[in-house]
């Protein structure tokens, strides 16, 4: 990403970008593939986590895109609007897996008396990321640990903390109201908390 | 998660959570994800203060549930500096086979 760009330069070569690829200007659209596939790709894997099933989202996610270039206004940066249709497409497979019902997950829930007071162990350690990540093996333990959360859990915690989108946008990628995508996103926190508890306790990978 | 015997203690918090002004963990864990968008109500989010200070158990678990939060930012979160350059070649043939007819 050229972030020594002003935000007019860079509006500017978007708009050029978009305007060769209505063309259809071939060696302009081979650049724009390979400039945006690999982080589209990274994107698609982790919603799909399947390499094979990443490609196809990507390819059926550039002939999304490819069709609706006149209906792009450039309201939002191309990224903006490609990382949506990606999202989409992404989930468009998932669901074809099936994967997207509601898994129970209630044995990483936090638990409670009869009086509504938590157990929680007393935390004598809480090792902080950065102690985590000096262990070489971290970022993939930990990504690991996330893909273990059911799929209706884990999309929205990726969507939402990892990708950063909106609830709102998330309600409607994924079809469903906003309260129950912040019921599954805290579920999906707090039982993200309970997989990681092992390594925020200092124990070693 | 070790259910140990009603500590005194326990009892204890579970007779002060239902004075006035008092919520239970049990609340405190509804409020959280709104605590943490700033999108509690003036009230609830006083109580939900109340309750972090008296209780260690929540204090704890909200301060885990936060770096924990962090850490799959951080081991996840798209750096496109990082990404590899390579995109399959399969791909972007098939790609362009495709946007070509």
């Amino acid at each position: 990403m050229a972030s020594s760009f002003s935000p007019d330069q860079k509006k500017a070569e978007d708009d050029a970008e978009v305007q060769s690829l209505r063309d259809g200007d071939l060696r302009a659209t081979e650049t724009f593939v390979r400039n945006h596939a690999p982080w589209m790709l990274a994107l698609a894997r982790r919603i799909l986590k399947d390499e094979a099933q990443a490609e196809d989202a990507v390819q059926n996610a550039f002939a999304s895109v490819f069709q609706n270039l006149d209906s792009f206004e450039g309201r939002s940066a191309p990224k903006t609007w490609i990382h949506k249709i990606v999202v989409n497409q992404a989930l468009m497979l998932l669901r074809k897996r099936n994967r997207l019902q509601e898994e129970p997950i209630d044995d990483l829930m936090p638990v409670f008396d009869e009086n509504g007071c938590r157990f929680e162990d007393p935390w004598t350690v809480l090792e902080t990321p950065e102690t985590i990540f000096q262990q070489s093996q971290a970022q993939k333990h930990i990504s690991a640990l996330i893909d273990q959360l059911p799929d209706a859990y884990r999309v929205v915690l990726i969507l939402r903390d990892i990708e950063e989108m909106s609830t709102a946008d998330v309600a409607d990628a994924l079809s469903l109201s906003e309260a129950n995508v912040k019921v599954r996103l805290h579920r999906a926190r707090a039982a993200l908390k309970r997989l990681l508890e092992p390594l925020l306790r200092g124990d070693a990978i | 998660m070790s259910k140990k015997p009603k500590s005194m203690m326990r009892r204890i918090h579970g007779m002060m959570f239902k004075l006035p002004l008092m919520i239970t963990c049990e609340q405190f864990e509804d409020f959280i994800l709104a605590y943490l968008e700033d999108d509690l109500p003036k009230r609830q989010k006083m109580l939900f203060e109340i309750h972090l200070k008296m209780c260690r158990e929540c204090r704890e678990y909200l301060e885990a549930y936060r770096t924990s939060i962090e850490l799959a930012k951080d081991a996840f979160t798209p750096d496109d500096a990082n990404l590899p350059d390579e995109v399959p070649e399969d791909l972007v043939k098939a790609v362009l086979a495709a946007r070509d007819t």
